[in-house]
């Protein structure tokens, strides 16, 4: 297995009218936890989405740089092959107004997957992974709107993971979720990281601290540092990292 | 001013929003007392099931009740497929600054203002002479097409209630937070299986809300289709689309106005006016059944 | 620096900054009166270190709990936090400096009630030389001035010959006439508290530098490590 899972060089973002994220280098390794910090309009989640190219769907979006997935580039792949090798989980809990199933079996409905015995069996493996099948084992044809905030997340993640991604991009998962269900976010993210390559983005630094094994600090579009997140943490290198970690902004 | 004052102020304003709520339910009290204290002595069984008689005030009501059903069933038949394509292309596909759609919206906003005997005209002129016309003179035949019918009403009062309709389902599929879609592109989706699968599934109940809307607006207009289908006086059920039929509202309005003895007729008046307004709530009613089954379905456990 | 965008944190750092300081102030105080007590046989100077005693206790309680406080409701981090775990290590140094000026002054009672003695020798020179080392470090401190505290790793080295030195003749003097063997042995103890008055000094100094820098450099070990990870 190759070391780097993603590597992302020369990426710049353009909206309509500004730019989002230019110059940016990073790589991301295989199976480790990438947090993404920085102020509120750093670019994180356009950093994020440029990974499974979901800025296209937005109007007037522009992208320079490469960005290659086990060294292929994902410009020239199939955009329906690529978000499947690389999941998304949002900030707010977006089930669909489905079933609890079907919600999980979405993407492998999508994906033209119709065998019921293999679509129950994926279903359930999910649910397992993302921690949530002894709450929604005997429920699972109830609606997905009717579990709690912190259940609805875990659900979104199950949706992501039945595909089978190799990455998993997760921007704020945890941000509206009260501490309970964020630790349980976080504990799952422990899991996960075995199987998975995360990219986290995350406002709350006490988080990104506690679950990722590197982190990069974005400013105003610019990757400011990369590193181990205890040394980002106790001693980064850069003064603005410096500032933001310590809270001197703004 | 005094915190008493602010106080009493408040409570004055309380009472005058109370009045006005109020006064609706004493309007539509008033009209059904009215009309079912007039409409009791010939409101019975047979009133309703009976082909009218020679006379406006012999006989029943049903041939009228039977059109004014099927022109609204086929109007919504018409409207909702078209509402909701024009709602779906204006929120899903178009560009925030797409020409067409700008045009398309102040169109919704301005025909909502026409009156409705003005798209009476529109239907007799367009649908009528102009494709009735034109689809008499494909098919051979004379005047079959070219004359006011079921369909050609159906035609015009979807075109009324079209605005309605596709406000109504822009503010269905507004509702659908934006994250579902994306969640749904991210899974892989295509943009028109996220509108299959996900969005229009999630805003169904707005959507039948639209349709409610249409069939509440539509069953109640005459003016529209006045000029391009109503008879007064036809004993026989509509045989086909391109038949003639009688209106419940019409039909009011012809005993209101067309008899030799307005006294004599008031009775079958009353009882037509209840007619419709049964109708029109049982409409409603299955309407809002089905919606809420359907939100019911997708909520709660 | 730009401040913290908490102005509440700020508050509590710089109140930290603060008790530190006058905590290192009142030890500074207590050595300069110990050893005065003892070089101009004044007690009444010793009677007040070691009622100073309790102060400096009192502001290492209150550093404790400011720090447990600090990171328990701000996890601080960086260099906020490496601030705090500095000012938790240096304030049982600072504590441990104030326990020892006490003992000096005991040790220095106890000697003005006798003969006094004929040599003191180098000990004027290792008390002036230990107050030095407290005071540049705690200079370092304030400044977070690195290059300051590493200049002081050095001199440890003087501090310790000169306290062997003192050792030695204090020991020549109690083989002569053992009638000397209390006053000496007092005054060896003095010597020994100095010595350790430098090595605490340079535990401050050492935690100055990995504060500032994010190094750690106490031992080769961990400077090793260090290396290992940079790497
Ligand atoms: N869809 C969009 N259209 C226009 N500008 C956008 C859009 N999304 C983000 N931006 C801008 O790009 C910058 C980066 O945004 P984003 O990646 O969302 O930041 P973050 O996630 O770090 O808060 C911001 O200045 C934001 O205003
Ligand atoms: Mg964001």
């Amino acid at each position: 297995m190759e070391p780097v899972k993603v590597r992302i060089e020369g990426l710049e973002v353009h909206y309509a009218s500004k730019r989002a994220l230019h110059g940016v280098h990073l790589e991301v390794n295989t199976n480790e936890v990438l947090a993404l910090i920085g102020p509120s309009g750093c670019g994180k989640s356009t950093l994020l989405r440029a990974l499974n190219r979901m800025n296209e769907v937005l109007p007037g979006v522009k992208q320079r740089g490469s960005i290659t997935l086990e060294g292929d580039r994902i410009d020239q792949m199939d955009v329906v092959e690529l978000r499947r090798r690389v999941g998304m989980v949002f900030q707010r809990s977006n089930p669909f107004a489905k079933s609890i199933f079907e919600n999980v079996a979405f993407g492998l409905r999508i994906a033209g997957l119709t065998s019921t015995s293999e679509l129950a069996g994926r279903v359930e493996q999910s649910l397992v992974q993302a921690a949530l099948w002894d709450e929604v084992k005997d429920r699972l044809g109830d609606s997905a709107l009717a579990l709690s905030g912190g259940q609805q997340q875990r659900l979104c993640i199950a949706r992501a993971l039945a595909v089978q991604p190799e990455v998993v991009l997760m921007d704020e998962p945890a941000s509206a979720l009260d501490p309970i269900a964020t630790a349980r976010i976080e504990e799952l993210i422990h899991e996960l990281k075995t199987r998975y390559t995360i990219v986290i983005v995350t406002h709350n630094m006490q988080q990104a601290a506690r679950v990722s094994d590197r982190t990069a600090f974005l400013y105003m579009g610019e990757l400011v540092e990369v590193g181990r997140t205890e040394t980002i943490f106790t001693n980064p290198s850069m003064k603005r990292t410096e500032d933001y970690v310590t809270g001197k902004f703004g | 001013m005094t915190l008493g004052a602010r106080f009493a102020l408040g409570r004055l304003f309380e009472r005058l929003t109370a009045l006005a709520a109020a006064l609706i339910v004493l309007a539509l009290g008033v009209v059904l007392v009215d009309v079912l204290r007039d409409g009791v002595g010939v409101v019975s069984w047979r009133f309703f099931v009976d082909e009218p008689g020679a006379g406006p005030t012999e006989g029943g009501i049903f041939p009228a009740i039977f059109g004014t059903v099927a022109l609204t069933l086929v109007m919504t038949i018409i409207v909702m497929p078209l509402g909701v394509g024009a709602a779906l292309y204006l929120h899903e596909y178009a560009s925030p600054t797409s020409r067409l759609a700008g045009l398309a919206r102040a169109a919704v906003h301005h025909l909502a203002g026409v009156p409705s005997i003005v798209y009476g005209l529109f239907g007799l002129g367009f649908f009528v002479h102009a494709l009735g016309g034109a689809l008499d003179a494909a098919t051979g035949q004379a005047l079959k097409w070219a004359q006011p019918g079921l369909l050609w009403a159906a035609c015009t009062l979807a075109v009324l209630t079209l605005p309605t309709v596709i406000v109504a389902t822009e503010e269905a599929l507004r509702a659908v937070p934006s994250e579902v879609r994306l969640a749904s592109l991210a899974l892989g989706a295509t943009r028109a299986q996220t509108l299959g699968r996900v969005v229009l599934p999630a805003a169904a109940p707005g959507i039948l809300t639209a349709a409610v809307l249409a069939v509440s607006r539509g069953a109640g207009e005459v003016a529209p289709v006045l000029l391009t289908g109503v008879a007064s006086w036809l004993p026989d059920l509509p045989g086909s689309l391109s038949s003639q039929f009688m209106h419940l509202g019409f039909h009011a309005y012809v005993l209101a106005t067309q008899s030799p003895d307005v006294d004599a007729a008031r009775p079958a008046l009353a009882g037509t006016v209840a007619a419709l307004l049964v109708l029109t709530f049982l409409l409603n009613l299955v309407a809002i059944v089905l919606r809420a089954r359907l939100r019911r379905g997708m909520e709660a456990s | 620096m730009p401040g913290h965008t908490d102005k509440a944190f700020e508050r509590d750092l710089q109140t930290l900054r603060d008790k530190l300081l006058a905590m290192g102030a009142r030890a500074e105080a207590m050595i300069a009166e110990s050893v005065l007590c003892l070089a101009e046989r004044d007690s009444r100077l010793g009677k007040h270190v070691i009622a100073s005693d309790a102060e400096v206790n009192r502001l290492e309680v209150e550093v404790d709990d400011l720090c447990r406080r600090v990171l328990a409701l701000r996890q601080p981090a960086a260099s906020d936090l490496r601030f705090i775990t500095t000012a938790l290590k240096i304030v049982t140094d600072l504590e441990r400096v104030g326990d020892l000026a006490v003992n000096i002054a005991e040790r220095a009672i106890d000697l003005n009630d006798a003969q006094p003695m004929p040599i003191y020798g180098d000990l004027p020179h290792l008390a002036q030389l230990a107050q030095t080392q407290l005071k540049d470090s705690l200079d370092a401190f304030v400044a977070g001035d690195a290059a300051k505290a590493e200049a002081l790793l050095g001199r440890d080295e003087l501090l310790d010959a000169l306290f062997l030195k003192l050792f030695n003749d204090l020991l020549q003097l109690m083989m002569e006439d053992s009638k000397h063997v209390r006053r000496a042995t007092n005054l060896v103890f003095v010597a020994k508290h100095l010595e350790r008055i430098g090595d605490h000094a340079l535990n401050i100094a050492e935690m100055v530098i990995y504060m500032v820098r994010g190094t750690d450099v106490r031992h080769p070990l961990s400077r090793e490590l260090h290396r290992a990870h940079a790497s």
